[in-house]
């Protein structure tokens, strides 16, 4: 559909916003060390023009796909673009969550801290519309270069701090995994086009692969976009990178960049390749369960509070995985209603997971600028001190612990009804594995509960930790409005789960050909009803409305009818007057009972002190079996290779000559053949 | 009012899958031959059940012996047996009992998708609960191998017969009778044999911890 | 909506609501005569919240809204479940806003607020409280998941309006799959309302209690509405319990008799209940909190074993 003259397409929308970051970017380096302006306006200005970029996605889901074609790049290799309702879906938890993270930015990053702020802005601003092209991307090659900008610039936003040699350390593992799925995509890509010569989607769309290549490029996409997206086992670099960054990139991160990949899975097994096929589904179901199991086991008993969410986030992919890989079976066979319920269930939990998973990162941010601590044992009772981020935060937690009537709890409930509508497949035993399933997915959502419990009960309930935490104070402005933003997200995301299926529906018919938007309304907006009022139904705003309205009529009862007397006293605690803030639970103790049942799934170095101690020390660290089982291992044996290709330097001119000699006998000898 | 009846069939059957993983997480030793006891129940109320369907009256024998044998006078050898051997103790297992009862779902999976197919081939009324009898099978097998003690090993290896008696009931309406008779001798030798056994282990270790066992091989 | 249904889920809140502290009375009476005391009465429960809510409520010093707020969320919650689950009648105009799934949610909120508020005051006691229920929460919640989804799978539906009337007028028949999910039920419903296999309602021992850890802060009215939504929720599990493994008599739409009928019918299945859940309790005793996972495991492993059995039984 070629650009109507005079008329503006969405896709032209995009493409404007885009520039509009780059532009900032660029005056982020122009003034560089203004830290003013850079704070007040530019980072406020990006956030609008993500709200911007939000209402014209939100235009083009609707509009049906528009393409276009950048004459940027290689003389003969222009960036072909695309907007269809996938990327729209995606440009809009881009634009509309990431418009409150860079709010919250305006106000976090603070003068003199690691890299010049005019930079970090060019780096934070390419880093979005990065993301935005590789939402955008026709063809594989403007795929990949906004893929690899999109690596690159959040490798130097986790190294902001680079002084810090565990950040650099951090910052490199996560680049190195970031290229070996870049090569694996890369070689997807290649898989797709199959020998056409012809890198657009649309020629990929075309091909019609035999099975095994269409497996092995399917193999690739998982490698290549499950590294991306922190899947077992390519997920360590989520624990360390997550930390090291700032936190509105951490949120960044975990919020939005996680799901570029859950989009080019989508992409890729949906709607560039035609034929699914059904083990397809079985694995990513499975890596997707292990994804999540382990990521919420080793949530509950992180010590670090921003470990923690990340761990959280490898859990959150993990049921991502799962509902995708759902969608995948049904969609081999030809089940398309309950593949679209299933790939429903998954896009909702892509934005419900981006807004509350930011809106828990920038709230640890701000206690990190409050309080200067990340670790959980030295921190406790803030909702005293930062009221506005307490709350808020318990609003992200809530929807993090899927609760009704927050947003984490529609996306579960709609992946749970699409296991249970799935009796039916035509294979016996898959039936069977699919109510295993199931029940592993309540266990780590209600897992998931217990270390988001965790996660606010120590930081903002019980007695301070330390003496310094008295003197926290709340979070500014911008930052107050950028979590506002975020929780009034959660909140609507929740309440109106109609609206969201609305923008799901051009989805799903995109990808499997059915939608939900006409059943689940059927009646009325406010009853979340997928098939039949009968089978199922959810009303999150009455729900809401019932628990609130009967609070305040029974707290309205109880004070009218009985008394309203209140008295403040010291803590009773079973009568013993001599508490001290270290006699709370520490986070270790919080995570114990987790820890005792999943002892198999952690690594665990116990240092336990001897009574006879003068100085009594107890140490516990947990580790991941895949670092001693994967990954040292194979830096094992790279290092060994690596020595042996040392040798080959001998450090005389001679020897390097005489291998430029052999190396052109050689070749001269295979163009003879 | 017959297809009631069938249904209770299965009902048996999950009665014994029901009982055949609380003897798998059972450490009492005493309750684990009460379960025993009713685990034999099930299996007389299931063959009487398919008894009364089919009108085969030798299987109305095969329920009245597993009755007499296998509910009566086992069990009470077994109480016998642990009074003079004095092992009201807790039984120890080898791997801890959710482990357990995981690996236990997953033979539970694995013996229903290999009944599914056996299952369909077979005319009998009760072929449904082949897959449940698989399990109970395989479930069994598992209680042998990780319990430490003897007692706990011989009610795992009771628990088997009857759980493959009921298997054969389920598939083609129970064995010949003299098969039956056969096997029922053989498990009540066994029950003297493996009795006579404990004894010698513990006179030989003073425990009847099977683990001592592995000091006998030479090195 | 009809007049009918009006009433019935009115009714169905309101019982629940006054009735649920006689239930507890009823079982406190039976455990007291079980154990040959002369026990203090069925009315007992009704007499300790009324001179509770008449006391003056002790906060401590460092509590927050949050603290003061959960008894009222908590027993909202309470209420609500028994707005959504059959007692009496299956014509509940509330019933599409929840279904089984959500119920557990609507479970998982009441927990995760009275675990805050035993976070809050930042006692020793608060805090092993607060664990304590999280770890039975983490593995009773998906057992109960697992139970109603087996009901769910038998009656193609989630909504527990729609699982009472199929259960109850289908054609009799004897389903093995909801044997398995009764017995996992019934662990899962001593875990959840703290009866004696896993935690006991009479004791003050510190390091034994989980439900009186949670609430060890609270006094006066608060105190009170947590232990009146914990009679409701006990309630609330007797009607689950009833209502998917014995739904006969539970009354329809546009029956007005039958709801009438539906009451002693109700009663009488709810006073059985009681009797044998205090009967369970003095034959048991009380295990160490570490059994609790595997108590809680088995349940869940039964629950999933009736799914598993309901696909090889087709029943």
């Amino acid at each position: 559909m070629p650009t109507e003259a005079g008329h503006l397409l969405a896709i032209d929308g995009v493409l404007i916003v885009i520039a509009l970051w780059l532009a900032i970017g660029a005056a982020g380096i122009a003034a560089l060390h203004r830290f003013t302006l850079i704070s007040q306006v530019l980072f406020p200005l990006g956030g609008l023009a993500g709200l911007a970029l939000a209402a014209i996605a939100f235009c083009g889901l609707l509009a049906g796909p528009q393409v276009a074609i950048l004459p940027i790049g290689l003389p003969t290799l222009p960036f072909h673009l695309r907007l269809d309702s996938l990327s729209a879906y995606f440009l809009i938890v881009l634009g509309s969550a990431g418009a409150g993270i860079s709010l919250f930015a305006a106000g976090y990053f603070r003068r003199g801290e690691g890299t010049a702020p005019g930079l970090l802005c060019l780096q934070y601003h390419l880093f979005l519309a990065s993301m935005a092209l590789v939402l955008l991307a026709d063809d594989a090659y403007a795929f990949m270069v906004a893929w690899e900008t999109m690596a690159l610039s959040s490798f130097f936003l986790v190294t902001t701090n680079h002084r810090v040699a565990e950040i650099r350390r951090a910052g490199y593992l996560y680049l190195l995994i970031a290229h070996i799925g870049a090569i694996a995509i890369l070689l997807c890509f290649g898989v797709l086009q199959a020998n056409s010569g012809d890198y657009t989607f649309a020629n990929m769309r075309q091909q019609t692969p035999d099975a095994f290549w269409a497996s092995a490029a399917f193999l690739l996409a998982l490698l290549g976009f499950g590294a991306k997206a922190g899947m077992v086992p390519l997920h360590v670099w989520l624990p360390e990178a997550h930390p090291a960054a700032p936190s509105p990139v951490s949120a960044m991160m975990s919020g939005i960049m996680l799901k570029t990949a859950i989009y080019g899975l989508l992409r890729i097994s949906f709607d560039l390749l035609q034929v699914q096929l059904w083990w397809w589904g079985v694995a990513m179901l499975a890596l997707g369960l292990v994804t999540a199991i382990l990521g919420v086991a080793f949530a509950t008993v992180q010590t670090d509070m921003k470990r923690l969410l990340a761990y959280s986030s490898i859990e959150n992919i993990g049921l991502l995985l799962v509902g995708m890989g759902l969608g995948l079976l049904f969609k081999a066979y030809g089940m398309a209603t309950l593949a679209a319920l299933a790939l429903t269930a998954t896009l909702y939990h892509v934005l419900g997971h981006a807004f509350f998973k930011s809106l828990l990162f920038v709230g640890t941010g701000a206690v990190l600028h409050a309080t200067g601590e990340r670790n959980l044992g030295r921190l406790g009772g803030l909702l005293r001190y930062m009221p506005w981020v307490g709350w808020l935060v318990l609003l992200g937690v809530f929807a993090g612990s899927g609760l009704p009537p927050l947003s984490g709890f529609v996306a579960e409930w709609l992946l749970l009804q699409s296991f249970l509508f799935s009796p039916g497949l035509p294979d016996p035993f898959l039936n069977m594995l699919i109510p295993l399933i199931a029940a592993a997915i309540a266990l780590v959502a209600a897992l998931a509960g217990y270390a988001m419990v965790k996660f606010f009960g120590i930081i903002f309930l019980g007695q301070p930790r330390e003496e310094k935490l008295a003197q926290a104070h709340d979070g500014g402005l911008w930052e107050k409005a950028g979590m506002l933003w975020l929780a009034g997200g959660c909140l609507l995301l929740g309440l109106l789960p109609n609206f969201v299926i609305q923008l799901i529906d051009p989805v799903t018919r995109l990808l499997v050909q059915y939608g939900y938007a006409t059943s689940a309304s059927q009646h009325g907006a406010w009853l979340l009803v997928p098939m039949s009022v009968d089978r199922a139904s959810y009303g999150p705003l009455y729900f809401l409305l019932g628990v609130t309205a009967f609070s305040l009529l029974l707290y309205w009862l109880v004070r009218k009818l009985y008394s309203a007397q209140l008295r403040r006293a010291d803590p009773w605690d079973c009568g013993y007057p001599f508490q001290t803030p270290r006699m709370q639970d520490t986070a270790e103790g919080l995570g114990q009972p987790i820890r005792v049942i999943f002892t198999p799934f952690f690594r665990i170095t116990r240092h336990e002190p001897s009574p006879f101690d003068r100085e009594p020390k107890y140490s516990l660290l947990l580790e991941d079996h895949f670092w001693y089982w994967l990954y040292l291992p194979i830096a094992r044996l790279i290092g060994w290779i690596a020595r042996q290709v040392g040798r080959l330097q001998q450090g005389r001119i001679a020897i390097y000559l005489l291998y430029s000699f052999l190396t052109l006998l050689f070749m001269l000898f295979l163009v003879k053949r | 009012m017959n297809s009631l009846i069938a249904q209770l069939i299965n009902l048996f059957a999950s009665v014994m899958l029901i009982v055949t993983f609380a003897m798998l997480s059972q450490r009492r030793i005493l309750t684990l031959i009460h379960l025993f006891t009713l685990h034999g129940l099930a299996v007389v109320g299931a063959t009487t059940v398919v008894a009364y369907i089919t009108h085969q009256h030798h299987l109305y024998y095969s329920a009245g012996i597993t009755l007499v044998l296998k509910v009566i006078l086992i069990p009470v050898l077994l109480h016998k047996l642990i009074d003079r051997l004095n092992v009201r103790w807790d039984v120890e297992t080898l791997i801890n009992i959710p482990t357990l009862m995981l690996v236990g779902i997953l033979l539970v999976v694995f013996a229903f998708n290999l009944a599914l197919p056996i299952a369909e081939l077979s005319t009998s009324v009760a072929r449904s609960t082949l897959g449940i009898a698989l399990a109970c099978v395989l479930l069994s097998f598992m209680m042998m191998i990780t319990r430490a003690k003897a007692v706990a090993q011989v009610i795992g290896f009771l628990a088997m017969e009857n759980a493959l008696f009921l298997a054969a009931t389920s598939a083609t309406s129970g064995m010949p009778m003299v098969v039956e008779l056969g096997i029922a001798l053989d498990v009540l030798v066994g029950i003297l044999i493996l009795g006579v056994f404990m004894f010698q282990i513990r006179e030989q270790f003073d425990s009847l911890d099977i683990r001592h066992l592995e000091n006998l091989k030479d090195d | 909506m009809s007049a009918t249904g009006v009433i019935s889920q009115l009714l169905a809140i309101c019982i629940a609501l006054l009735g649920a502290p006689l239930l507890m009375g009823w079982v406190n009476q039976w455990r007291a005569w079980l154990q040959n005391r002369s026990g203090p009465g069925l009315l007992q429960p009704y007499r300790a919240l009324h001179k509770l809510l008449h006391k003056e409520a002790v906060v401590a010093h460092g509590a927050s809204p949050l603290f003061l707020a959960s008894p009222y969320v908590v027993f909202s919650c309470m209420a609500l479940s028994c707005a959504i689950i059959p007692t009496l009648s299956t014509d509940l105009p509330l019933s599409p806003v929840a279904d089984a799934i959500a119920l557990v949610g609507l479970f998982a909120v009441a927990r995760v607020f009275i675990s805050l508020a035993a976070l809050d005051i930042g006692t020793a006691f608060g805090s092993l409280g607060a664990r304590r229920e999280m770890l039975i929460g983490f593995l009773a919640e998906p057992a109960l998941l697992m139970v109603l989804f087996t009901a769910s799978l038998i009656s193609q539906s989630t909504s527990l309006t729609s699982i009472v009337e199929n259960l109850a007028h289908r054609e009799f028949a004897i389903y093995p799959s909801l044997a398995f999910a009764g017995i996992a039920f019934t662990f899962v419903s001593f875990a959840e309302n703290a009866r004696v296999p896993v935690d006991n309602p009479a004791t003050h021992l510190e390091l034994t209690m989980i439900h009186e850890a949670l609430i060890l802060e609270y006094s006066g009215r608060h105190l009170a509405l947590i232990e009146w939504a914990a009679a409701i929720k006990l309630f609330a599990y007797s009607c689950i319990g009833i209502a998917l493994f014995f739904p006969w008599g539970i009354a329809e739409a546009d029956a007005p008799l039958a709801l009438l009928a539906a009451l002693p019918i109700q009663a009488v299945k709810l006073a059985l209940g009681g009797f044998l859940l205090a009967l369970i309790e003095t034959v048991s005793a009380k295990m160490r909190i570490f059994r609790v996972p595997e108590f809680l495991a088995s349940a869940f492993l039964l629950a999933v074993i009736g799914m598993l059995v309901h696909f090889l039984l087709g029943a």
